[in-house]
């Protein structure tokens, strides 16, 4: 027999034991959910299959009876949207901060003390301040997404446009590069891919911010239905969107890293030298 | 063309080249061996201008080397000397482009396929004309190092700095890539400083031998002292027991 450490099990063997406690999981759920449900009809907080997507009818598939709105889909677009918005302008801003500082020694004196006080605020503590100065709409959420992520994809994207090999820019300057050509052609396209690698890593993040903003001022969006429909113990539509929710976020993550193979096979193939 | 005047560099207390004189006359190809550690890519560092020299004066025809890397010349390195972002041919054309475009580096019509010409011939040159579509991590070493040579003579510098370019290559490879880079100096009248750990190669490629050693050494404060060129040697006139010597010198044999 091998050690322990050398078993590593082949691939239809992974593929159901990483079932199996997925399957448990779930099956302990609908064993608790029958239990609660026999002993009172009524119960709320272990909702069964058929409520839960009975819910999950109601909200995805009739119109709202007071607005007439799909209130499944609004929610998820309107949440996506601030997300979208909030990490793209993140993104935008991130790697502004992180390549400008990364290669250029003045502006990183100039930013990194400003960058280390501002990554170090807790965001959510800003909320109030963005509410006030911003209002209570859509603006204030995607600012604190912002302010909640770009100063983590700033200094990772720092960190790595620092550790590129000395060697390229060296190289590109006996080609005859300047300044503005080394940052275009030589370092902005190999952090790229490490941006993306920054915005996936950074996603779980937004949500939380985005769930936070909308569960304290908002008429819409994922965040704000589960807060609002939490007063009436409405488990059957909580669960379903929270699983909504991680899927969406399973799929950005997939579909991001889908983009990064797609556009710089380079950085995923190479030994980079 | 180059000549340097009791040149000194440290790092802190840290001494690693001391007393070094020379001169270098145009076309020549110097070979440059040593321990490891004992300054040699600090001396080419010096003549890149990516370093400044702690004492003495190193210059090009007479005026200081510039403090910073410039087209005249150019570089291959171990490794890291190709973008692996881009092709082979971009790879090449991108030096042109870093001419003709000065805020966006990039040809566009005409003037990319004038460059990527210009790149296929010197890809040929250097035998990689079947791949210019290939990205350098599909590559091997030694095509790698090709790639970074072609590169490196694309925007015709006047002085070749290598540093061990060949030292991560089988042995086998090695002598073709010697081969190359000595039809590519005679080809483009270069001035050659070649940084190599492989003695032999040292001795018999090129047409003058440095060897870069400490003269004095105080085992209470190693890096007292620095490293000078303690043997200028034309290459071809040097016989076997001078070739054993500094073999020993380099590489002492564990008592
Ligand atoms: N930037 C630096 N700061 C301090 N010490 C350095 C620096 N660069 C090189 N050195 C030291 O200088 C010595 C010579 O290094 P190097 O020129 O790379 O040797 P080699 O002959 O192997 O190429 C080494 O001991 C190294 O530790
Ligand atoms: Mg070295």
């Amino acid at each position: 027999m091998k050690r322990l450490v050398n078993l590593s099990p082949s691939r239809p063997w992974a593929l159901l034991l990483g079932l199996i406690p997925l399957a448990l999981v779930l099956a302990l759920y609908l064993a608790g959910s029958d239990a609660r449900l026999t002993e009172n009809p009524n119960d709320k907080l272990l909702p069964s299959l058929e409520q839960m997507s009975s819910a999950l009818d109601r909200m995805a598939l009739q119109p709202s009876k007071r607005s007439g709105e799909y209130l499944f889909w609004t929610d998820t677009a309107a949440s996506l949207q601030r997300l979208g918005l909030g990490i793209g302008i993140a993104a935008i801003i991130g790697l502004l901060i992180g390549l400008l500082t990364g290669a250029l020694p003045a502006v990183n004196v100039a930013l990194s003390p400003l960058l280390t006080v501002f990554s170090l605020v807790p965001p959510l503590a800003l909320l109030p301040i963005l509410f006030i100065v911003f209002g209570l709409d859509e603006l204030s959420k995607v600012v604190l997404i912002v302010i909640g992520v770009a100063p983590f994809i700033a200094r990772d994207l720092q960190k790595h446009t620092l550790e590129m090999p000395r060697e390229q820019l060296v190289k590109a300057q006996t080609l005859g590069a300047n300044s503005m050509q080394i940052l275009f052609r030589v370092l902005l396209p190999q952090i790229m891919p490490r941006l993306i690698d920054a915005v996936r890593l950074s996603l779980g993040t937004g949500w939380l911010f985005l769930i936070a903003a909308e569960a304290i001022a908002a008429t819409d969006g994922l965040g704000y239905r589960i807060f609002l429909v939490r007063r009436y113990l409405s488990m059957d539509v909580i669960i379903p969107y929270v699983a909504w929710i991680t899927l969406l976020a399973f799929l950005l993550d997939m579909a991001l890293a889908w983009l990064s193979r797609r556009l710089y096979p380079w950085h995923h193939k190479g030994a980079a030298s | 063309m180059i000549e340097a005047q009791n040149l000194w560099k440290h790092y802190g207390d840290h001494v690693v080249l001391e007393r070094i004189n020379l001169k270098v006359r145009e076309g020549e190809f110097i070979t440059m061996v040593g321990t490891s550690g004992c300054g040699k890519s600090t001396f080419l560092k010096l003549l890149l201008g990516t370093e400044g020299a702690t004492r003495g004066t190193l210059t090009l025809d007479g005026n200081p080397v510039p403090d910073e890397p410039g087209l005249d010349r150019g570089i291959v390195f171990q490794q890291y000397s190709v973008f692996p972002h881009l092709t082979v041919l971009e790879n090449v054309t991108i030096a042109r482009a870093f001419e003709h475009s000065p805020l966006l580096g990039r040809l566009f019509g005409s003037a990319k396929r004038q460059a990527e010409d210009e790149a296929r011939e010197m890809l040929a040159s250097v035998g990689l004309a079947s791949a210019e579509k290939r990205y350098p991590h599909e590559l091997s070493g030694g095509m790698r190092q090709r790639l970074a040579i072609a590169q490196a003579l694309i925007r015709k510098p006047r002085i070749l700095l290598l540093d061990e370019p060949f030292g991560a290559l089988d042995p086998g490879i090695r002598a073709d890539m010697q081969e190359l880079v000595l039809s590519l100096w005679r080809k483009h009248k270069l001035t050659v400083f070649m940084v190599t750990h492989d003695i032999k190669e040292g001795f018999y490629l090129g047409t003058r031998l440095w060897v870069f050693d400490k003269t004095r050494y105080d085992p209470q404060a190693p890096h007292a002292y620095g490293a000078t060129i303690t043997y200028d040697l034309p290459v071809g006139h040097m016989d076997r027991a001078l070739y054993e010597e500094i073999d020993d010198r380099l590489h002492p044999v564990p008592a």
